[in-house]
């Protein structure tokens, strides 16, 4: 995966609670047998009408919003345990997410998806959802070695959590299978002293 | 407490559950705040949740790293009939078909659909010998809990995990609590080990063991062959369990040996050796305990659509008042579904399918319990009974026993194998609004076809259903 460390993007506001991983990838697209793909149906049925043709005012189809931020309402990614709808958000493109609080499965399946899911308070929140309403065009910028996120238009600034292990991986641009490839003389020194069958 | 346990070279001074030497065996290395990364000796892989884990290593450009300790087969899409033929529903079609094309690309070792070792994998692992004591082994399949049966860890995991162990063979994993559920005393004439299992998962609710992994222990788990302990640890995860397992011993062993990839000769002497010294040792702590007594145990049936709604055969549907405040409305939800009244019994009450399989009951000793019952009686006329083999080895020995004339002489039919109606993705699906006695593992809502109403039981009351066309306690026919 892509490494991240300091990211200044535009973001795209969703301003709803409790987006469950139906919503971010239907299941009628579990049915799959590659990962691709994902990122055109993110979103799908808020984002296109029954006949396939865009709903102009989903936010996703609004070109005076864009960026690798999207910013969610409270309780995000909640439902089903299906690494699907990280698959969504990461091929869409987005880097980050910002809400005030995350579904615990949805938020490990998308750091092991490159995307770094930021935990804000509900005020942070909320003036962020205000600014980028008056102005699209404002940047959030997020530092992950120093654990920050920055409302650049107000210049609010808050610290996140992250464990080290999961931070390292994202300053290295390592995911779980990297970090495990990267220990490939461990394994195999673990493998000669293994009890075989 | 957990540090002194990490390493298992201390297990000489401190006793050890058997679930913590298999792991401490296998702990490559603890991350920093992080993880434990686990080694895996097998990875078994059905069509329906490895397509993306092999697309993602095509991307990272990687080989399988262990292809010999990976095993793969189709079983959740495949028809029961006319297996011979190309599958006709194409999503079905194109999942097994790109698990085709992967394993062959990839070198794993693969049963296709009608090979004589195609079946389903968690009835295919230990009949081959593949599932063996001491092992860790994992599967995108959340019944890989049936393996520790032979006395090893083994549990469910998704399909990022499926791509990390076939890049690596690791996996990184928590460590889960231990529970002990023993089951003391003897288990009543008629009563199985599914009825074993659905009891203590009643009893225990869905989520009562959320969080552990379960070691089934006393003298009624003991007695069971190993054909029964594969059916009580499959049952693990039906009330939350990481895994379940039964330490190895005399059965597993007598099971194992001449199976066609458990160890041979002085391979086998060294195993063994190492084998006995699995069992968890005298004194050795587990977070929680939990001890039944056998002979409470009738034989079941579920009334609802979770597991955990089960009773003994001739019990009466639980009242609502004796269901928490907060769990009403769904308990009276799920009631309507199954058309059920608080208060019911469920005996006497005419049902309209008999499904015998699945990785939960599809195994021979299943077969000859359900033949056995049905011998010189006729099944029930307007029951439609499919009776499907875990595995082709298990079709193979139902009629070298010559069960399958038994079967025959009392209208039954043998079909083809796989994980067929227990979660109807091919073309066996039980018709809104009928009742299906089922041995399998998951009574939800839909599960075996839009509308479906499920009723778990085990071998028996499903051959006792059969003939009498109506919940019947088998027991006054035995
Ligand atoms: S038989 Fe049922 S529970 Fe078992 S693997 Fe197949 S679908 Fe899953």
């Amino acid at each position: 995966m892509e490494k991240l460390n300091i990211l200044q993007s535009t973001c795209i506001p969703l301003p709803l609670e409790n987006v469950d991983t139906d919503q971010i990838i239907p299941a009628r697209f579990l049915k799959a047998t590659s990962k691709e793909g994902f990122g055109d149906n993110l979103f799908r049925d808020w984002r296109y009408d029954k006949q396939g043709n865009p709903n102009p005012d989903f936010v996703l189809n609004n070109p005076i919003y864009k960026g690798q931020i999207l910013v969610a309402g409270k309780n995000f990614g909640s439902g089903s345990s299906r690494e699907h709808a990280a698959w969504a958000i990461a091929g869409y493109g987005f880097r980050v997410v910002v809400s005030s609080f995350f579904a615990d499965i949805f938020k490990n399946n998308a750091m092991n998806n490159g995307v770094l899911p930021v935990v804000v308070s509900d005020d942070f929140l909320a003036e962020v959802f205000a600014a980028v309403k008056q102005n699209p065009a404002m940047t959030l910028t997020v530092n992950l070695e120093k654990q920050t996120i920055t409302n650049d238009l107000t210049g609010r600034e808050e610290t996140f959590a992250i464990n080290s292990y999961k931070k390292e991986c994202f300053l290295n641009g390592f995911d779980d299978i990297d970090y495990l490839l990267s220990k490939k003389g461990k394994i195999e020194e673990y493998e000669q002293s293994r009890i075989r069958f | 407490m957990e540090n002194n346990r990490q390493n298992g070279k201390v297990g000489q001074q401190q006793p050890l559950t058997l679930f913590e030497k298999i792991w401490n065996a296998h702990v490559v290395t603890e991350v920093p705040d992080g993880p434990t990364q686990l080694y895996i000796d097998r990875m078994y892989c059905h069509e329906v949740t490895s397509p993306q884990a092999f697309a993602g290593l095509r991307t990272r450009g990687l080989k399988v790293f262990r292809p010999a300790q990976i095993t793969c087969m189709p079983d959740h899409n495949i028809p029961t009939l006319d297996q011979d033929k190309p599958i006709r529903d194409e999503i079905s079609r194109n999942q097994v078909d790109t698990l085709d094309r992967n394993a062959k690309e990839y070198g794993v070792n693969y049963y296709p659909m009608g090979h004589p070792k195609n079946g389903i994998i968690h009835v295919v692992g230990p009949e081959n010998g593949l599932s063996l004591p001491g092992m860790t082994m994992v599967c995108g399949d959340s019944h890989t809990s049936t393996h520790g049966a032979v006395g090893a860890v083994a549990f469910g995991i998704g399909t990022s995990e499926v791509e990390m162990v076939l890049a690596t063979q690791c996996i990184f994993q928590s460590k889960p609590k231990t529970m002990r559920i023993s089951v003391n005393g003897r288990l009543g004439k008629g009563v199985t080990a599914k009825d074993m299992a659905l009891y203590i998962i009643s009893k225990m609710t869905t989520g009562g063991a959320t969080g552990y992994f379960v070691e089934y222990a006393g003298s009624a788990v003991r007695a069971l062959s190993m054909e029964g302990r594969l059916t009580l640890c499959n049952l693990s995860i039906e009330m939350g369990a990481r895994g379940g397992m039964v330490a190895p011993d005399e059965t597993t062993f007598a099971y194992l040996k001449g199976r066609e990839y458990a160890p041979k000769g002085d391979a086998w002497e060294k195993a063994l050796a190492y084998w006995q010294t699995l069992p968890t040792d005298e004194g050795a702590v587990f977070d929680k305990e939990i001890v039944f007594d056998a002979a409470d145990i009738e034989p079941m049936v579920t009334y609802g659509t979770n597991p955990g709604m089960g009773m003994g055969i001739d019990g009466h549907i639980p009242a609502l008042e004796s269901v928490d405040v907060a769990g009403r409305i769904s308990y009276q939800k799920s009631l309507d579904y199954m058309g059920f009244q608080p208060g019911e019994q469920l005996v006497g009450k005419k049902i309209d399918y008999v499904f015998l399989g699945s990785c939960t009951n599809g195994r021979i000793e299943d077969f000859r319990l359900f033949a056995n019952y049905v011998k010189g009686k006729r099944k029930a006329d307007h029951v439609v009974a499919w009776l499907v083999p875990g595995s082709w080895a298990v079709d193979r020995q139902i009629r070298e026993e010559g069960l399958d004339k038994i079967l025959l002489d009392a209208g039954f039919e043998l079909r083809q194998p796989g994980c067929s109606a227990c979660l109807a993705m091919n073309d066996d699906k039980v018709p809104a609004g009928k009742y299906a006695v089922s041995t399998s593992n998951r009574n939800f809502e839909g599960r075996q076809g839009p509308g479906a109403r499920t009723i778990l039981a085990g071998p028996l009351v499903a051959a006792a259903a059969a003939i009498a066309g109506k919940i019947t306690d088998p027991r006054t026919n035995i």
